[in-house]
């Protein structure tokens, strides 16, 4: 039966898609051949020839509308339709090519702005991480229950004498491995290439394999690669392998040297590998094993937390169970070893979380507010169907008249709005795709920012958002003309004076939430804005212009003694300072905003005993004494360290401000005594210095200065001031170093000024975007605003001829024009701060130094918005109080 | 002119199907049969046919081939599938239900 019925119907459904014109002309004969033979049969019966014709055509009915009902029962007649429609919309879009590109244009920018940042979260965020099984792969940390590193979170890295018992403890759960992110290693120059310093990473021999990495040459560590005093063996990253090795294939097996020490190449990973973390680990290119290269005391160690966990969940453990397990260990060694730098507890989430948690919030705040740009970019386009509508409804209402159907008239509306959203849908993917290859090339710091690409599923939401774009633009300008009112136009004389009211009405609608939408990407651009702003004016406590930082560390297996570290630093110091154009240069462990650069407990030898694990926890950095005046930290009080307190003399200490506050309150802390919790040694203290902020955007920490010549520093910045043009000594200083050390690579070379420009770029890129968006959003709306004001200009202009023509007074005009304009831009506003006020706390966590509710901003948006609604409406208000009123009297 | 009622209209396929069950036809001669059978109950315009004709063309139940006429024109000539003969019986039977049930509550007198 079904079958028959296809036998019959597909061959009709096939001639009816292909003989289209053939069927049409049949379709003319037959009903031409009905109305000739009627006509033939009323000649018969004796009717005149004119009588027989019409009574055949009065019988018969209206031919031309049968011969569409006719086709309509045809297959594929709603293509048909839709064909048409098509055509149709083209066609009007092309007689209106200003209006057309005008609203091509804004459905592009906001639809380009999604899709982009739909593509980054989704890479980012969504993707699983490229490892087999992502979804079982979890980070650990440990956790302090009570803060001591104010700076950290509380995902602490892990020691690794916690981590052993950890693994201990988890047998059935997990399988774990550790890796230490943060290391740096000299490779020597060889075969004619430059010292270089490479990012590198200590790890566990199972590092690879719990995260179901091959080698693409070569083999991974084993048991006996990873212990104390093995053969040194390195794996190399694929493109330091293809850079530095020239893609050598026999590189497995030959020595490099590492920290001038000989370590065997026994594998090269694959290209696309990378592991990134909350503690880096993105520009890392080779790997060591740990229980080589850290000091077994590390690797038994409970206080220095030098790596992080990763495990691999086993069949049937959860995330929440291995914390559970792994914190009830964590919580046994801080009761065996209640040492205060001894974690109380341990944290864990999965690795993606780990990987790109940092980008989470300002990613959706990002899509929020092209989301808000999308939906302006949606109203105003509506607006202008509106406008466009109301411009043409004497053409509407005189299809209506003569028999166009409402839902015919209707869909070609729907069709316009969809193909401007088509065509900006397509205009705005390209835009989505240069913004993220621009973004893949400026944001190489992101982590994951590579496996950003556009997929079916992208596709799909450009689509969704197209058609979404469509359908609200296509609605809301369908609502202003409701099918009573559709020949309204007809019956309002040609002076209508007062027409159009109505429908601009919902215009004002749209403008008053585009206005509100455009106050509060404004507001939170404006706290991003002055957040980033202080950011960049928050004071580290030296000055950040012309001071040159350079980073040298020696390899211990060259420099072995402390001795002849501080030969080396104060040969190199002094000759750095013979420089022509140096004005002063000094030496320090971790120069301002560098970083955390380690702590000490330290207790005052002079004050009662504290109890154990109460001491205070205070930033450590070794100095020279030229360092001070060099970097421009004023000197408080005593004095700076002197040129013989070195090595076994070494034992004096400068301390913070806010350190001689915390631990000597009330006291002159000069000629103190300080006790090293941790290493039992006494220090004295010999003066006072200004405080330094430790990382730009993190809170201030007290810091004491031990003399940098003798507390086990073999790793130094140089700190170099000049009057002027201070990136212009880097060659000459890096040509000295050269000569003293040919082999020992100088890195981080860059001025304060970079190095935090570098720490605040996440801010820098969200707020400038954020602003950027804001900025489109007012200028949509202001158009749009200005659109709606000169289309009740033009609709008044009668109106407004009579007025002045009656002895109104041009100002009174003018005023009254920009009442109605910015009456919808003033409501706007208020709506806008009132949702400001309700939103801003989701960007709480972005803003620095910066409340939520900023009276500045807000009344700053205010003025902004009032400024440029003014100034759009005062054009069309201008052009109306200016009107001949002669002159719109007669072209009425 | 008052509008056929709606059962009336709706039964137009069915009256088309039984015509040309009889033998096939082209549009005017189909539509002369109609008026001489149902007399001027069916009170529908001439061209009202073809939309329903082609409809049923569509839906396979009836078939159309370019003949000669009777007079010798081109024509187009409209016979019933076995398709569409199926579906007139059914139809067919369908109606007879109803048109019993009806006629028979209209026979109803009151007690």
């Amino acid at each position: 039966m079904r079958l028959e019925h296809w036998v019959y119907t597909i061959p009709l459904r096939v001639r009816s898609l292909f003989h289209r014109n053939r069927l049409n002309s049949e379709l003319d004969e037959e009903l031409r051949n009905h109305i000739d033979s009627q006509i033939a049969d009323n000649l018969s019966r004796g009717m005149g020839a004119e009588e027989a014709r019409l009574s055949a055509l009065r019988g018969f009915g209206n031919p031309l509308l049968l011969r569409d009902k006719t086709r309509a029962t045809w297959s594929w007649s709603g293509m048909e339709q839709c064909a048409r429609d098509l055509r149709i919309g083209l066609r009007t879009l092309r007689r209106s090519p200003g209006f057309a590109i005008m609203a091509i244009l804004i459905m592009a920018i906001g639809i380009g702005a999604n899709v982009a940042i739909f593509t980054v979260i989704r890479s980012l965020l969504l993707q699983p991480l490229p490892y087999r099984d992502p979804g079982r792969l979890v980070s650990l940390f440990e956790h302090q229950t009570r803060p001591v590193d104010a700076g950290y979170s509380n995902y602490l890295p892990v020691a690794a004498g916690s981590f052993a018992e950890w693994k201990k403890a988890t047998p059935g759960v997990a399988q774990m491995a550790i890796i230490s992110t943060w290391h740096q290693y000299n490779v020597s120059a060889e075969g004619g290439k430059l010292p270089e310093k490479v990012d590198a990473a200590w790890c566990s021999r199972n590092f690879f394999s719990v995260l179901s990495i091959a080698t693409a040459l070569g083999r991974l560590f084993t048991v006996d690669d990873d212990r104390r005093g093995a053969a040194a063996a390195v794996v190399l990253s694929g493109p330091l392998w293809r850079r530095r090795f020239n893609s050598d294939p026999g590189i497995v097996g030959k020595t490099i040297w590492l920290d001038a020490q000989p370590f065997t190449v026994i594998g090269v990973l694959p290209s696309w590998f990378v592991y990134e973390g909350k503690y880096g680990g993105r520009t890392d290119q080779l790997w060591t094993t740990a229980n080589h290269e850290a000091s077994s005391g590390f690797m038994a160690s409970f206080e220095d937390r030098g790596f992080v966990a990763i495990a691999r969940l086993l069949p049937g453990a959860t995330l929440p169970r291995l914390v559970g397990q792994v914190s009830a260990v964590q919580s046994q060694i801080k009761i065996d070893h209640p040492e205060p730098s001894v974690s109380d507890g341990a944290q864990g989430r999965t690795m993606l979380d780990d990987t790109v948690l940092d980008y989470k919030t300002p990613l959706y705040v990002l899509f929020a507010a092209t989301g808000c740009v999308l939906l302006i970019a949606c109203l105003n386009v509506a607006g202008l169907l509106v406008a466009r509508a109301a411009a043409r409804s004497k053409e509407l209402a005189i299809r209506a008249a003569l028999g166009g159907g409402r839902l015919r008239l209707l869909r070609e509306r729907l069709t316009e709005s969809l193909l401007v959203s088509a065509a900006g849908g397509a205009l705005g993917l390209v835009l989505a795709w240069a913004a993220l290859q621009w973004l893949m090339s400026a944001r190489q710091d992101m982590n994951r920012v590579e496996s950003i690409h556009m997929d079916g599923i992208v596709a799909l939401f450009t689509v969704a958002a197209t058609g979404l774009c469509a359908l609200v633009s296509g609605t809301l300008s369908i609502f202003t003309s409701n099918g009573k009112q559709i020949l309204a136009p007809l019956n309002e004389s040609s002076r209508s004076h007062s027409g159009g009211r109505a429908r601009a009405g919902l215009r004002k609608t749209l403008l008053v939430l585009e206005v509100g939408l455009t106050v509060v990407l404004l507001v939170g651009a404006g706290l991003l804005v002055r957040s980033y702003q202080r950011l960049r004016s928050a004071d580290i406590g030296v000055p950040i212009d012309n001071v040159l930082t350079m980073h040298i560390s020696l390899p211990e297996a060259r420099y072995k003694k402390p001795e002849e570290w501080v030969a080396f630093f104060d040969e190199l110091i002094t000759r750095v300072r013979t420089v022509p154009g140096v004005e002063a240069a000094g030496l320090v462990s971790t120069a301002p905003g560098e970083g955390w650069g380690g702590n000490r407990m330290m207790s005052v030898v002079e004050h009662p005993p504290l109890p154990k694990g109460q001491g205070f926890d205070i930033l450590a950095r070794g100095a020279d004494p030229g360092y001070f005046a060099a970097i421009q930290i004023p000197l408080l009080s005593g004095r700076s360290f002197t040129r013989d307190e070195r090595l076994e003399r070494a034992h004096v200490v400068i301390l913070s401000r806010s350190a001689a506050k915390a631990m000597f309150p009330g006291e002159d802390p000069i000629g103190k005594h300080l006790h090293d919790d941790s290493d039992g040694g006494v220090s004295e203290v010999i003066g006072v210095v200004g405080d330094t902020r430790w990382y730009v955007t993190e809170p201030l920490h007290p810091m004491l200065y031990v003399p940098v010549y003798g507390n086990d520093y073999s790793v130094d910045t140089i700190v170099v001031r000049s009057s002027h043009d201070v990136e212009s000594l880097a060659t000459p200083i890096e040509k000295f170093i050269g000569q003293m050390d040919p082999d020992l690579p100088v890195s981080d070379v860059m001025t304060i000024r970079q190095a935090t420009g570098k720490s605040t770029v996440d801010n820098q890129f969200d707020s400038i975007l954020v602003l950027a968006f804001a900025v489109i959003a007012l200028v949509l709306a202001s158009t749009g605003l200005y659109g709606v004001l000169a289309y009740l200009v033009a609709q008044r202009t009668g109106e407004i001829g009579i007025r002045i023509a009656l002895g109104a007074q041009r100002d009174q005009v003018l005023g009254l024009m920009l009442a109605d304009g910015l009456r919808p831009a003033l409501i706007g506003l208020l709506l806008g701060l009132v949702a400001s006020a309700a939103t801003t706390r989701f960007i709480r966590a972005m803003l620095y130094e910066t409340q939520p509710f900023d009276l500045e901003i807000f009344a700053a948006v205010a003025g902004l918005l009032i400024a440029s609604a003014a100034l759009a409406c005062l054009v069309p208000a201008w052009r109306a109080s200016r009107l001949d009123p002669m002159q719109t009297l007669r072209t009425e | 002119m008052s509008k056929p009622s709606d059962l009336v209209q709706g039964t137009l396929d069915l009256l088309i199907l039984k015509i040309l069950a009889l033998q096939p036809l082209h549009g005017w001669a189909l539509s002369q049969r109609l008026k001489q059978v149902s007399g001027e109950v069916l009170q529908v315009s001439d061209g009202s046919l073809y939309p329903a004709l082609h409809k049923l063309e569509q839906q396979g139940w009836i078939q159309a081939e370019w003949k000669a006429s009777e007079n010798n024109r081109r024509a187009k000539f409209y016979s019933l599938t076995r398709l569409g003969r199926r579906h007139l019986e059914r139809e067919a039977a369908n109606w007879e239900r109803i048109s019993t049930a009806i006629s028979g509550v209209m026979r109803l007198t009151e007690v």
